[in-house]
């Protein structure tokens, strides 16, 4: 454990802020958000609609860039998207246009044929979409288009993932199913990962971290550690008391 | 005239009788009915109004056969054709990438939309002149009209669809590295297809349109000035409404070979579920 915690982030935000304009009058969305992320983590961001957790997604994958402060990966500062890093769309970023196969291998253009073909088939596997590879997306259920996405960004061996509420047009027995399979992949594979989500069951049952934002302007408001083992069971006791807090800090009553 | 009352009350009892009925027979069954009423209709106000010069619907069909006979109509259809497919390839062979162009480049976009959008407004029947002026009259000219009336369309056509690119596709293109040449074969081409077919097919609409209207005032064959030269040559309004009919007929035929592009897998994505 000390190790860890000596050893340099693998994600540093260091006082990002950032501000849109709305119609003309600056909306302030994030103020001041310091976080540091180890390598190998899977942080989830949680928070209510609008409170600017996408709009960090989007600053650390490099797509947006802070008003104030900055972020590094590995020590460098973030100047644009890369392929060691992979964002996992909140809709389907996925390409319609192209098969299975064709959008899997969109990241290994440039690797030899046969092991492009090797880690393709591969990674089509170990998202359980093996007989779907000249599918076309629009022939898939929404679960199946998902299990895509993930491929796609799993096929580069990406440093860091970036997922964009990425369950969140699923049904909820389908999420199920895709969080436990995010699971099982990020224990073997170990990438770092920053999860958006609105939802505290989700993250609970995901994440080593949860960090809370504030409503707009998203501050961080706090943050959960939760160091118990998978499989989560969401009905024990200690995952009630969590589920207090985040929502104590979320000023959310969650009790109807 | 009694037979064509007869006719068209006799569709309106089948059309009657078949309401109930389904499948795919249905599909002919009833626009044939209809238009069998239509033409009997048609054929009655001729009867009805005594005219000589306008002609019933047998009558037409004996000046189609005239015009085959005659072998005078496959010409003109050749004529007609070969200015569309030519004018519109041409349009297609430049419009698609400069629309690619413009729509992904601000600056380009910028520089070039105002020049389009002066100009697009322009009926291609008012080059008409001008066409004379600069190929003569003859194949040219048709071929420079139907690239006018077609260039536009696909043009701002394939604009549009490449600045309403979505967003999320941007993204993936710009996160995996995607860049020049490649990004334009990956994403920005296929992403704006299906929207390009549909301009693609508005397009060949309009050229079938206008060609007519060309042929009619400033060129010696084709279909348009076969209307013109029936009705200068004695007033042969049956060989005019025949002519039209083909036509007509053609153009469903374009539009239905056309169609075929959206069928592609690559495509069909672009229409159904959007």
């Amino acid at each position: 454990m000390s190790s860890a915690e000596t050893a340099p982030p693998k994600v540093r935000f260091e006082g990002v802020s950032k501000r849109f304009l709305k119609r003309g009058d600056p909306l302030q969305v994030l103020e001041d958000v310091d976080l540091d992320v180890r390598d190998g983590e899977f942080v989830c961001l949680l928070g209510p609609s609008g409170c600017g957790k996408s709009t960090l997604l989007n600053i650390v994958a490099g797509f947006e860039r802070p008003d104030v402060g900055r972020v590094t990966i590995d020590g460098e500062e973030v100047q644009g998207p890369s392929e060691r890093r992979v964002f996992v769309f909140q809709e389907y970023g996925i390409f319609p246009w192209a098969s299975v196969w064709d959008n899997v291998a969109l990241g290994l253009r440039d690797r030899p044929k046969e092991e492009q073909a090797r880690i393709v088939q591969e990674t089509i596997d170990m998202v359980g979409l093996t007989g779907f590879e000249r599918a076309y997306p629009m022939e898939l259920s929404g679960g199946m288009k998902q299990r895509v996405e993930v491929a796609r960004a799993l096929a580069v061996s990406p440093d860091v993932i970036f997922m964009d509420e990425p369950f969140g047009a699923l049904d909820s027995l389908t999420r199920l199913t895709m969080r436990s399979e995010i699971i099982r992949i990020w224990e073997q594979q170990r990438m770092t990962i920053l999860f958006v989500t609105h939802d505290v069951d989700e993250s609970i049952q995901l994440a080593d971290r949860i960090v809370v934002l504030s409503a707009r302007p998203g501050r961080i408001a706090g943050i959960e550690v939760i160091d118990t083992p998978h499989p989560r069971d969401l009905g024990s006791a200690e995952y009630g008391r969590i589920k207090n807090r985040l929502f104590g800090l979320l000023g959310v009553d969650h009790s109807v | 005239m009694t037979l064509s009352l007869v006719l068209f009350f006799a569709s309106l009892v089948a059309l009657r009788v078949t309401r109930r009925s389904e499948g795919r027979a249905m599909a002919f069954v009833v626009p044939g009915l209809v238009a069998l009423a239509l033409g009997a209709l048609w054929s009655l106000f001729v009867g009805l109004s005594g005219t000589k010069a306008f002609p019933t619907p047998s009558e037409t069909w004996s000046g189609f056969l005239e015009l085959l006979a005659a072998q005078r109509l496959w010409g003109d259809v050749v004529a007609s054709l070969f200015r569309v497919s030519w004018g519109f390839v041409l349009a297609a062979a430049i419009g698609i990438p400069l629309g690619l162009v413009l729509g992904w480049n601000a600056r380009g976009f910028q520089a070039l939309n105002p020049i389009i959008q002066l100009l697009r407004p322009i009926s291609p029947i008012a080059w008409i002149p001008i066409a004379i002026l600069w190929f003569g009259i003859g194949d040219g000219a048709g071929i420079y009209l139907i690239f006018l009336s077609t260039f536009f369309p696909i043009t701002v056509g394939t604009t549009a669809a490449v600045r309403n690119i979505s967003l999320v596709h941007q993204r993936s293109a710009q996160n995996f590295g995607l860049s020049g040449l490649e990004l334009f074969r990956r994403v920005v081409f296929p992403a704006a297809l299906p929207q390009i077919i549909v301009s693609l097919r508005i397009a060949l609409g309009v050229a079938w349109l206008v060609i007519v209207a060309a042929e009619m005032v400033g060129m010696q064959s084709g279909l348009g000035y076969l209307i013109n030269d029936a009705r200068n040559a004695g007033s042969r309004y049956d060989l005019v409404v025949a002519t039209m009919l083909v036509i007509g007929l053609l153009g469903i035929i374009l539009d239905l070979l056309i169609r075929q592009l959206e069928k592609f897998d690559e495509v069909r994505w672009g229409y159904v579920q959007r």
